[in-house]
């Protein structure tokens, strides 16, 4: 039987390693990104890759250390070069001298058919063509249930009286998420989790900055390459709400565009007319809609050498002038430190709370 | 007083400028063009640019910035796609709006959308409706669209007889002038792989192929090769073409030279932070790998590349490269 594995993106893993089993795979999770996977990633991957492209070298060299063979990973069609890395990594890992399989999931709108041969592929346990439909959705309603649980934790943790709570409370929503195996349990679990963070103890009266992220996918999704900047923020006392979910990415990829995806579009139209690739144009767009919606500034995520990304920053400042709105942008790459990071956004944070406080005309804060 | 259009000499200048020019001049409107890189192009460019942009989207806005003052409007178009299959690099596909959003006091800019994909005509029509923009009869811009045409026709094929652009586009405005030779044959060949805009800007390459010609070595390009041989390697084996242009033909074009195995080393021109060039380089690494007895070598250049560690470089590549080549002499 085949050993798959597969890119690991925040907790999104939880939910895949479900699917794939049920389909009748053995599936190897490959670890956190750490330090040796980032060591591993470097050693091996094309300097100016961008960053996420060396994490996944990292995780999948991890990952066939544990006994891999099957890499099940996504494409693309450009222009963004992510479309390109399976191929890319396939070279490379045949260069190391492994001999890996591997599974590109094409966007199944424009080849319904690489989907069906992708599936039938994995399909080991010859699950019915109605039984991996309802397995989907299953996996979906799990996918759902990890989002709607992180949406949460970000607007409670900046309220928590005892700093830490969240996180803790949170580790142990996903964990009964997890568990949960029937669509029955999973929705059980959810509402438990979603009870037991609106349970935290929260200071009503604490001051509340709102800040959006916007940015590229993995860098947004994957905790270990953006070093944990949401809990940071939290932390800071600052809520924030994250532009891009696997849940709403995946809506606007597969089948048809959503409606919010076309208003992120029109939006961004007057500064961004072409799409990118990546992310560049929802970055626009969507940090746009939060100004709309009187966000007290914006942080943008990007791996260093990201092309839409770049095009995205050098428009953005224009945007934030335009709309009165601070944007923070990090480029991240194997050698961001923590403090550095930290340091900056605490004196953003100091910024958009002197910016709020003028506004409200409370003079200037001194001292 | 004709109307200028301001063209900046960086990116795209090396592929199409002949085309563009003839098309401008045969509606009866003047061409300016910010001419050579200079030290001082580039300085502008890299105070005005992000400064994670590569190198020549950097000398692009210090091209933006040179010429700015002087003309009515700048030819930025946006070109998305040219053959209908590969698309160009992001930073071209957001190079009107990122001019537009980050410099100020520029004049209009025309940012006529190129894309192939959207219908056969569609790049015929995109030339009639700048016609019009300029108060142009439809048959009169199809003409010298047609004409414009003809010039890079011509353009090409100066380009494969070995002439580097800079000379092309001299022979081109003043035909008669033949004084220029094209480069004599010498007995080292190398491929010089890379973006036009790279390759050819002398100032940003360090004077690359001047170097190179003066330490005796003749220069193939992607621009050398018949496109029927180029279009006639698939996909080299890989599963998806490269998405951008310009790196699909440098991939092809490594792929077709070193099978036919006739030059004595490849040298691949990347710029610092080149995102389609971290997958290209990769790849013709690992292409290079299966033919061992041609020599590879990467070279980077950014804003701070210095002469003399280009020459240093070059030379020591050249001297190994020739000293190879006795020994198999006097081996066999």
């Amino acid at each position: 039987m085949p050993k798959l594995t597969f890119p690991r993106m925040g907790e999104s893993w939880r939910t895949f390693k479900m699917l794939l089993e049920d389909l009748g795979n053995e599936v190897i999770v490959p670890p956190r990104p750490s330090k040796r996977t980032l060591d591993l990633g470097v050693r091996y991957s094309p300097e100016f890759a961008c960053f996420p492209f060396k994490i996944l070298t990292g995780s999948y060299l991890e990952a066939i250390e544990m006994g891999a063979d099957t890499i099940v990973t996504s494409g693309g069609i450009g222009p963004c070069r992510a479309g390109e890395y399976a191929m890319l990594h396939h070279g490379i890992l045949a260069d190391l001298g492994h001999n890996i399989k591997m599974v590109v999931f094409e966007p199944p709108r424009l080849y319904p058919f690489n989907f069906i041969k992708n599936v039938y592929a994995l399909n080991h346990a010859h699950v019915s063509i109605k039984g991996i439909i309802a397995r989907i959705k299953r996996a979906w309603r799990k996918l759902q249930a990890l989002d709607n649980t992180e949406k949460l934790s970000h607007i409670v943790r900046p309220r928590e009286i005892y700093s830490g709570t969240t996180t803790r409370i949170y580790r142990k929503g996903l964990d009964w998420i997890d568990q949960a195996y029937t669509t029955d349990q999973i929705i059980c679990a959810e509402t438990a989790a979603l009870e037991a963070l609106r349970s935290v103890p929260q200071n009503p009266e604490a001051e509340i900055l709102k800040v959006g992220i916007v940015g590229e996918i993995y860098v947004l999704l994957e905790p270990a390459s953006n070093l944990e900047i949401e809990e940071n923020l939290g932390n800071l006392g600052i809520e924030v709400e994250r532009s891009m979910f696997l849940t709403g990415w995946t809506r606007d990829n597969t089948w048809t565009e959503t409606t919010e995806g076309m208003t992120v579009k029109a939006a961004a139209e007057p500064y961004l007319p072409e799409l990118v690739g990546g992310h560049g144009r929802d970055s626009i767009g969507n940090t746009i809609l939060c100004a709309k919606r009187d966000f007290d500034g914006m942080i943008q995520l990007a791996p260093f050498t990201c092309i839409p990304e770049i095009v995205a920053r050098t428009i953005l400042p224009k945007v934030s002038r335009d709309y009165d709105i601070p944007v923070l942008t990090f480029f991240l790459d194997e050698q961001t430190g923590k403090a550095g990071m930290t340091t900056r956004l605490e004196a953003f944070a100091d910024l958009m709370r002197r910016k709020k406080h003028y506004q409200q005309g409370r003079g200037l804060l001194i001292g | 007083m004709a109307v200028k259009v301001g063209i900046p000499s960086a990116l795209l200048y090396y592929t199409y400028y002949p085309l563009w020019r003839a098309f401008f001049n045969e509606i009866g409107v003047q061409v300016i063009t910010s001419g050579r890189t200079t030290k001082n192009i580039l300085d502008k460019g890299v105070r005005e640019a992000l400064a994670d942009a590569c190198v020549p989207i950097k000398i692009f806005f210090g091209h933006v910035m040179e010429i700015k003052d002087k003309v009515d409007y700048l030819f930025i178009p946006r070109v998305v796609c040219l053959n209908g299959k590969t698309v160009y690099c992001p930073k071209f596909l957001g190079l009107p709006d990122m001019i537009r959003h980050s410099l100020s006091n520029i004049p209009p800019i025309i940012d006529v959308r190129m894309d192939t994909r959207q219908g056969r005509l569609s790049l015929i029509k995109t030339y009639l409706d700048l016609g019009a923009s300029f108060g142009v009869s439809r048959n009169s811009a199809l003409l010298a669209y047609c004409k414009a045409r003809l010039v890079l026709r011509r353009y090409n094929a100066l380009l494969r007889k070995g002439f580097t652009p800079a000379e092309a586009i001299s022979l081109l405005e003043n035909s008669k002038n033949s004084e220029i030779d094209p480069p004599s044959e010498t007995n080292l060949r190398f491929a010089v792989l890379g973006y036009p805009y790279a390759i050819y800007d002398s100032f940003i390459s360090v004077n690359l192929l001047g170097k190179l010609r003066k330490l005796g070595v003749s220069v193939l390009t992607a621009d050398t090769i018949n496109p029927f041989l180029l279009a006639m390697q698939n996909n080299c084996h890989l599963p998806k073409r490269l998405f951008w242009t310009f790196s699909d033909i440098a991939l092809k074009a490594a792929h077709f030279l070193f099978a036919q195995g006739r030059i004595d080393g490849v040298l691949h021109l990347t710029a610092f932070g080149c995102g389609p060039d971290s997958l290209l380089n990769k790849l013709i690494e690992l292409e290079s790998k299966k033919h061992r007895e041609i020599p590879f070598m990467t070279l980077m250049i950014d804003e701070q590349t210095g002469d003399a560690g280009m020459a240093t470089r070059l030379e020591a590549f050249v001297d190994m490269v020739k000293r190879r080549k006795e020994a198999h002499l006097c081996r066999s």
